[in-house]
């Protein structure tokens, strides 16, 4: 048998081989790739601070930029950079979006988790795939024809590139995550609760409504959050649905403009280092901390779940 | 077989190495616990060259920990801290920079059989591999030795391609058992092998662990009591976490106990 | 007894009409999907032939085809993979195989969601301030296809740890037993067992990299050219921002023209979703364990 070394003489076998230096090298690596997400993150946050900074610190104006609707940025004797109307763009076209999403995805999700089955399940699940695989130019596309003369038609208005269109494109959009999301929550409620409420006699109805919805509350809540956010960022189909006018709507009838569709449509025109070009940065510093602060709570309201 | 288990226990103690016999292991002090759960607190023993040292003991008496501790599996599991001296051979496995070699030197077998998603072949040939064998005639041999160590070869040499992971809950255990053993550990740590093992495969790898007995050290935790008595030459009882009792397996089942307690397990009153 | 039996009956018809009102929700949610692939189909398949797909745009983009644009996709989506698999798996083997329960882990995860819900325009705006301005590499493949890179690594990521996390957790300690390091478990047994896994989420990657526009728009992808690119450093055409222009910038496009180009990109991106789809499929039907 093998002999024994004494204390404090290195076993021969006690030596850092190719493997021990392979795996220490290979773990740092593996590190590096981990901590890059974070490293992008504040890359984004750092880079469009650096092109937009000079703007918000020599030209930002608090007050123009939240109250006044003049989005003026070519204007050669007073531009002026009121954010007001394209915010609100942004807002109502989201808003008609989620009015859409928020009841057909949580509908469906409610369907493919508690009542669909096998292969209607599996058939379903990939339809909701798919309509998230869209890519947003061709919804843009298709708001800018189907639906500018559906909605032309239906409702006999001049024209059909609207907060409507865009609000139900973004709905589409934006279901397929919600529904996704949900249903995961949906699923994440332990069979254990479905069998109490069965055994109490409770119809299946009785049990979503009652046991399994609000046993997946926060994970709904976050699902709709996301989809919010979704709606919030998303850019080409606003762009090309929303008839991109400044403008305050009075109906879903009324054309608008999104934050996002200005960036889209400006920044190829301006100069590096203009005024202009600083505030579309800046419109990209608001969206960037409107959707990180959404994703966040999204995200702390999911950790709620598993801390329960 | 059944004739073979019967005789065991009747036939009496298991010769095993006399008390000079030179020490593989010493534990001094050993604890282990889970964040701020203690799981064995204060473990002190010896374990000697060529014997089956059995450990008994109800659930959550701390033997398993016990041998991730020696193992220095806590290295793979931020929450779990080891206290204590582990001396391998008088050199502390602590102290060792590469765990890994420490791993290549002790062999551990898990309750549940894991055959990796890999050939019966490959299953064996994994560790000689990854240690720098490559050529086909060596690893020939390593397979087959092991295999046929591990009362296995005659059931798979005809199929040594079909998945490891596809095998019978048995034939898995027996090839973990060829598996830890291609790397030639000098001490081979057992951790309740027969739980998910029918009658038949545990005599029969309880026969391969009397023939491995005469090349290294066992060190077999058992929740089978008879087991102990069948097979090991000293027995130690843990309960809640500490070292309840040590003695010659023949003395303490013949009723020669410091502590009832050890008697009352033995005899199955708890447990 | 009478009134518990229409207590039922009514019951039963409450759960009826709920499962027919779910029902009805759910098919209004996935019946757009196929009218709007039945529409791009009967529209845009007049404009698809051999030519259309080999050919330049001719007379101002509102005839000919979309050879650069199409070639140029392939060219952005190639890159980004070069980029975003490799840092993408490394993240995933982080998280999944190395990284301790501690608040660094759940601050990159926290990264990996922001990093998806980022809107693809800021990722654009980050595009032009660190990639064609910063770093000097102008408006070109490179800068284009290291932002849609960024952007997409959370998909590999996701897909990748997901797929590591299904390989069960005793085969590692098997071979951390056996005196294996993490590495060689993870190059032995984790990755071989994943990888098919690993391949889904990288296709699914390549079908939402194929459809992106906003990202490329300012970094790298051109209106019209009527040259292939010669290196990294060239602009190119890319099909999802030639459907915007000839949808929204140039006069006189005949009809059937932008549909086309829209069905082209819709069966690239709705072919390798399908493959992704139909691997995951086949991988569910034959586990090693």
């Amino acid at each position: 048998m093998s002999t024994a070394p004494g204390p404090g003489l290195r076993p021969p076998e006690d030596r850092l081989d190719l493997a021990w230096i392979t795996d220490k090298a290979v773990q740092v690596l593996m590190f590096i790739g981990g901590i890059s997400a974070i490293i992008f993150i504040l890359g984004i946050f750092a880079f469009i601070m650096r092109e937009g900074l000079s703007f918000v610190f020599d030209r930002f104006d608090f007050l123009e930029f939240f109250a006044s609707i003049r989005w003026a940025p070519t204007s050669n004797k007073n531009p002026t950079y009121g954010a007001l109307a394209l915010i609100v763009g942004t807002a109502s076209v989201t808003g008609v979006a989620m009015l859409v999403a928020i009841p057909f995805s949580l509908g469906a999700a409610v369907y493919i988790s508690e009542f669909a089955s096998g292969k209607t399940r599996e058939t379903l699940k990939v339809l909701v795939e798919m309509l998230a695989a869209i890519p947003s130019v061709v919804w843009g596309f298709i708001g800018l024809t189907i639906m500018n003369g559906l909605i032309i038609d239906l409702f006999d208005v001049p024209i059909g590139l609207n907060v409507l269109n865009a609000g139900i494109i973004l709905g589409l959009m934006a279901a397929p995550i919600m529904t996704t999301i949900a249903e995961d929550a949906l699923k994440a409620v332990p069979d254990r609760f479905r069998e109490a409420a069965e055994a109490m006699g409770a119809t299946k109805w009785q049990m979503i409504r009652q046991v399994i919805i609000p046993a997946a509350r926060n994970g709904l809540v976050s699902a709709v959050l996301l989809g919010v956010g979704r709606g919030f960022g998303e850019t080409m189909a606003v762009l090309m649905a929303s008839g991109h006018a400044i403008n305050i709507p009075d109906s879903v009838f009324d054309s608008v403009r999104a934050l996002t569709a200005t960036i889209a449509a400006e920044l190829g025109e301006t100069a590096v280092g203009s005024d202009h070009y600083g505030a579309l940065f800046a419109l990209g510093l608001f969206l960037f901390l409107v959707t990180f602060a959404i994703n966040l709570t999204a995200d702390l309201v999911v950790r709620g779940i598993r801390k329960q | 077989m059944v004739d073979q288990l019967r005789s065991t226990p009747t036939g009496g103690p298991n010769a095993g190495p006399g008390k000079g016999a030179p020490l593989v292991l010493q534990i001094k002090d050993l604890g282990v616990r889970y964040g701020d759960k203690a799981a064995l607190t204060g473990v002190s023993l010896d374990i000697r060259e060529n014997e089956i040292f059995g450990i008994i003991g109800p659930a959550n008496a701390g033997k398993t920990s016990f041998l991730r501790a020696v193992n220095r599996m806590d290295e793979f599991d931020s929450h779990m801290h080891v206290s204590g001296e582990v001396l391998y051979h008088g050199d502390n496995i602590r102290n060792w920079r590469n765990p890994y070699a420490i791993r290549r030197r002790i062999g551990v077998v898990f309750p549940l059989p894991v055959g990796l998603p890999l050939s019966v072949y490959e299953n064996v040939a994994f560790a000689p591999r990854i240690r720098g064998v490559n050529t086909k005639k060596d690893l020939d041999i390593i397979v087959e030795r092991c295999l046929r160590r591990a009362a296995l070869w005659d059931e798979v040499k005809d199929r040594l391609e079909t998945l490891g992971s596809l095998l019978s809950g048995g034939q898995q255990q027996r090839l973990t058992i060829a598996r830890a053993l291609s790397q030639e550990p000098t001490i081979l740590m057992l951790d309740e092998f027969s739980i998910a093992v029918d009658p038949v495969t545990t005599m029969r790898i309880e026969a391969v662990l009397k023939e491995l007995k005469h090349e290294m050290t066992i060190i077999l935790v058992t929740n089978l009591v008879q087991q102990a008595n069948r097979l090991a030459d000293r027995t130690a009882l843990f309960l809640n976490g500490r070292c309840h009792e040590i003695g010659d397996t023949q003395a303490l089942f013949s009723g020669h106990v410091q502590h009832p307690e050890t008697k009352d397990y033995i005899e199955g009153r708890f447990g | 007894m009478f009134t518990a039996t229409s207590l039922n009956e009514r019951n039963d018809q409450v759960q009826r009409r709920f499962r027919l009102l779910f029902l009805v929700m759910t098919l209004l949610l996935v019946l757009p999907v196929l009218i709007i692939l039945t529409l791009l189909v009967v529209r845009g398949a007049p404009a698809i032939s051999l030519e259309f797909l080999l050919a330049y745009p001719k007379s101002g983009m509102t005839a000919g085809g979309i050879f650069p644009a199409l070639l140029g996709t392939i060219f952005l989506v190639a890159m980004a993979l070069l980029f975003s698999v490799p840092l993408g798996i490394a993240a995933a083997i982080y998280l999944s195989e190395y990284a301790p329960d501690n608040w660094l882990t759940r601050i990159i995860n926290l990264a990996i969601i922001n990093l998806a819900g980022v809107p693809s325009i800021v990722h654009a705006l980050f595009g032009v301030g660190a990639f064609v301005i910063f770093f000097g590499f102008g408006t070109s493949i490179l800068a284009a296809s290291l932002t849609l890179a960024i952007m997409t690594l959370p998909v590999v990521i996701v897909a990748t740890r997901e797929s590591l996390q299904a390989v069960p957790q005793a085969f590692r300690e098997a071979c951390w037993a056996l005196g294996a390091t993490k590495w060689q478990t993870i190059r032995r047994i984790v990755l071989p067992n994943s990888i098919s896994g690993i391949l889904t989420g990288v296709i699914l990657e390549v079908s939402r990299t194929a459809g992106e526009t906003a990202p490329i728009m300012f970094t790298g992808a051109a209106f019209f050219l009527p040259f292939l690119p010669e290196s990294v450093y060239d602009q190119t055409m890319a099909l999802s921002l030639h459907l915007f222009v000839v949808a929204t910038q140039v006069p006189d496009v005949p009809d059937h023209l932008p549909y086309g180009v829209a069905l082209v990109l819709v069966g690239i991106v709705l072919i390798m979703n399908a493959t992704s789809i139909g691997f995951r499929t086949y991988l569910r039907g034959k586990k090693k364990w």
